[in-house]
C-alpha cells in the first residue's frame, strides 16, 4: 500500500520504504485499470516512466538530490514533453511528438520527478467538462455517470481516482479550479506569468496560466516551488523571486482578513454549495480569519467579457494550425485555400470552431470595437474592482462553481449554459490573480469547492489559508469509493 | 445581434474554416445565441475605460540582441512528412 500525497510519497522514498520503480510500477498498473472507468489518460508511457524512476532510485542510491526525485505524476497534455506524443486531446495533433521540451516539463525532469503520462482533458482547453476531447469525454472518479470538470478534468480525474498523487493543470478561465472541485482535489491557478507558458500550447495567451493539482495545499506548495519562476524565453514570465511556498503553511490565519463579495453572498448566487461555503466560512472564523464585506461591482460581466477575450485570443493563437508545419493535413488538397480550410475543419472540433468563429467575427472590421475593445475596457474595471477589494483584505472567498459536477451530456446542447459554469472563476482570471481552489463539503455525494483569491504574487497567502484550513477539516482526505487504490 | 448565414460565411472564410452545409445552420444559431450573451456587455458605460490587453501591465522584458538560437530545421521539420530539401511542401500557388 503507497500513500497518495506528494510529501508522503517523498518521505517513503526518502525512507527506503519503497523505490520509485515499485510505486511507478504500481500507478501505471492502476492508470492502465482504470483507464476504461475514467479515460483520464490520452497517453500513457510506460517503458519513459520506468525507465525515469530506475534512473531516480539510482540517484538516490548514489546520494544525489532533487526535490521531487522519483515522483511519479502526470501532466495535462497541452505541455509539450520532448519525444513524447502531446495531443492538446485534438485531432489537429493526434500524432504530433514535439521536438522540444515546454518550460514546465523541463522543471519537473530537473527536479527528478518521473512522468507516467499525459491527461485528458477538453481540446485546446475549451471547456468545462472535458466532454470536448477528441480521445473521448473524461468521467468523474466520484460518480462516473458525472463530469469531471474542465478542462484540466484528466489531471484532476487521475489524481481523485489515485491514478497519480500529482498532475499540472492549465487554467485560462477556471481549467484548474473547477475540475478540482468538481473531483474533490486541491488545485491552484498561480499569478499570470508566475509559471513560464514556453512549450504550453496556447489557447488565450493573456490568461493562460499553469499550476498544480494535487490532494492536498502542501502538496501544491512542494509542487509550485518546483513550477514557478522566471523564463527568459517567456517574455510574460515574472520575475518576482520566488518565496519558500512551503515555509507559509505554518503561519496562522488568526487577523487575516478575507473578503465575502456582496454580489455572490448578499445576491443569493452561492446557490447549493452554500451549506459547505457557510461551513468553511465558520472554520476559518474559528481559527481567528475575521471576514469582511466587500464589493467587485462588475463580475456579472466577467463570463460575457471572457467568452470574448478568450474567443478572440484563440481565433489568433490557433492560426497557426494550417495543415503545412505540423498537425493535421487533409488529403488531396485542391489549393492552398483547400489545403487550410479543409485541414482545420477536419482538425479541430465543435467547440473549437464555436470559438474560433466568435473571436474572428469580434476581431473582423467593423466589430473590433463593440466586442474586443469593450471586453478589455470591462476587464480593466473587473481588475479595478479586486484592486480596491485589496486595499481592505488579504484574500476573496467565494464557492468555485454554481454547484457539484453535473451529468455527462447534460449541458453540451446549450453552449452559453455550460460557460455559465465559469461564472466565479473567470473574474480572478480577467484580473490575473492568483487562486485556489480546495475540497470543502459534499452535495449528494459529490465535492463541492471552495475558492481563495489572493493578491498578485501572494500565493503564499493562499497556500497559508488552505493548509490552515485543511488542518482543521477532512474534505480533503475523502476519496471516492471507484478510486484506483488496491481493492 | 442577429447572424446571417452570409455573415457566418464571411466569417468562416476569414477563419479559414470549411464549413459542411449540413453544419451551417446550427453553428449560426450558436454563434448567435453566445454574440447575444455576450451584448450584455453593452450596459457598461465604458467611454473613458483604457482597454486592458494584459493583467500585469509590465513593459516587456528586453533582451540582449545576440543570436541566442541555433539552427533547428531537421528537428522542427521532423514532425511533417510535407518538405523536401527543407523546405514545406504546399499546394502549387503560382501558375
Amino acid at each position: 500500500m503507497f500513500p497518495d500525497t506528494v510529501k508522503a510519497i517523498l518521505e517513503g522514498l526518502n525512507k527506503g520504504d519503497f523505490s520509485s520503480e515499485e510505486i511507478t510500477t504500481e500507478l501505471l498498473a492502476r492508470a492502465n485499470r482504470h483507464q476504461p472507468d475514467f479515460n483520464a489518460f490520452i497517453t500513457l508511457d510506460e517503458e519513459g516512466a520506468l525507465a525515469a524512476a530506475r534512473q531516480a532510485d539510482e540517484a538516490r542510491r548514489s546520494g544525489q538530490a532533487g526535490q521531487l526525485l522519483g515522483l511519479p505524476f502526470a501532466h495535462k497534455d497541452l505541455f509539450c514533453t520532448q519525444g513524447l506524443r502531446t495531443t492538446c486531446a485534438s485531432r489537429m495533433l493526434e500524432s504530433f511528438v514535439p521536438p522540444y521540451e515546454s518550460t514546465v516539463a523541463a522543471r519537473f525532469r530537473q527536479a527528478g520527478a518521473v512522468c507516467i503520462g499525459k491527461t485528458n482533458m477538453d481540446e485546446f482547453a475549451m471547456g468545462s467538462s472535458n466532454e470536448n476531447s477528441h480521445f473521448g469525454a473524461v468521467r468523474n472518479p466520484w460518480n462516473t455517470e458525472y463530469v469531471p470538470g474542465g478542462s484540466s478534468g484528466g489531471s484532476a480525474a487521475a489524481v481523485a481516482g489515485g491514478l497519480v498523487p500529482a498532475a499540472t493543470g492549465s487554467d485560462t478561465g477556471g481549467s484548474i479550479r473547477q475540475p478540482a472541485a468538481f473531483c474533490g482535489i486541491s488545485g491552484l491557478k498561480p499569478t499570470y506569468g508566475r509559471v513560464s507558458r514556453l512549450g504550453m500550447i496556447a489557447y488565450a495567451s493573456s490568461l493562460d496560466q499553469g499550476g498544480p493539482m494535487a490532494h492536498t495545499v502542501e502538496d501544491l506548495a512542494i509542487l509550485l516551488g518546483v513550477m514557478a519562476g522566471l523564463d527568459e524565453a517567456d517574455s510574460t514570465s515574472a520575475e518576482e523571486a520566488v518565496p519558500d511556498y512551503s515555509a507559509a503553511l505554518e503561519q496562522p490565519v488568526k487577523g487575516m482578513k478575507i473578503g465575502l463579495p456582496r454580489e455572490i453572498f448578499e445576491a443569493g448566487k452561492v446557490g447549493q454549495t452554500e451549506p459547505a461555503i457557510q461551513a468553511a466560512i465558520e472554520s476559518l472564523k474559528s481559527l481567528g480569519a475575521e471576514f469582511v464585506d466587500i464589493s467587485l461591482p462588475h463580475i456579472d460581466l466577467s463570463v460575457p467579457a471572457y467568452y470574448v477575450i478568450a474567443p478572440a485570443e484563440c481565433s489568433t493563437n490557433l492560426s497557426r494550425f494550417d495543415g503545412v508545419r505540423y498537425g493535421h493535413r487533409c488529403d488531396n488538397p485542391k489549393d492552398l485555400e483547400d489545403l487550410y480550410a479543409r485541414s482545420r475543419a477536419e482538425g479541430f472540433g465543435e467547440e473549437v470552431k464555436r470559438r474560433i468563429l466568435v473571436g474572428t467575427y469580434a476581431l473582423s472590421a467593423g466589430y473590433y470595437d463593440a466586442y474586443y475593445r469593450k471586453a478589455q475596457q470591462i476587464r480593466r474595471l473587473i481588475k479595478q474592482d479586486f484592486a480596491g477589494a485589496f486595499q481592505a483584505v488579504d484574500a476573496i472567498l467565494s464557492p468555485v462553481t454554481p454547484g457539484s459536477a453535473f451529468r455527462i451530456g447534460e449541458k453540451t446542447a446549450d453552449p452559453v449554459q455550460m460557460y455559465l459554469e465559469d461564472i466565479y472563476t473567470v473574474p480572478v482570471s480577467l484580473a490575473g490573480l492568483p487562486s485556489l481552489a480546495i475540497p470543502a463539503g459534499l452535495l449528494n455525494g459529490l465535492p463541492v469547492g471552495l475558492q481563495l483569491t489572493a493578491n498578485y504574487f501572494r500565493e503564499s497567502t493562499l497556500m497559508q489559508l488552505g493548509h490552515q484550513f485543511q488542518l482543521h477539516t477532512n474534505w480533503h482526505q475523502q476519496r471516492p469509493s471507484t478510486s484506483g487504490r488496491p481493492d | 445581434m442577429p447572424l446571417k448565414p452570409e455573415d457566418l460565411a464571411t466569417v468562416a472564410t476569414l477563419a479559414k474554416l470549411d464549413i459542411p452545409a449540413n453544419q451551417t445552420e446550427r453553428l449560426r444559431q450558436d454563434i448567435e445565441q453566445i454574440l447575444t450573451f455576450v451584448e450584455q456587455m453593452n450596459a457598461q458605460d465604458t467611454a473613458d475605460i483604457k482597454p486592458l490587453g494584459s493583467p500585469l501591465e509590465r513593459p516587456q522584458r528586453l533582451r540582449a540582441d545576440q543570436v541566442t538560437e541555433t539552427d533547428q530545421r531537421e528537428a522542427l521539420q521532423s514532425v511533417t512528412r510535407h518538405t523536401e530539401q527543407g523546405l514545406y511542401l504546399v499546394p502549387k500557388v503560382i501558375e
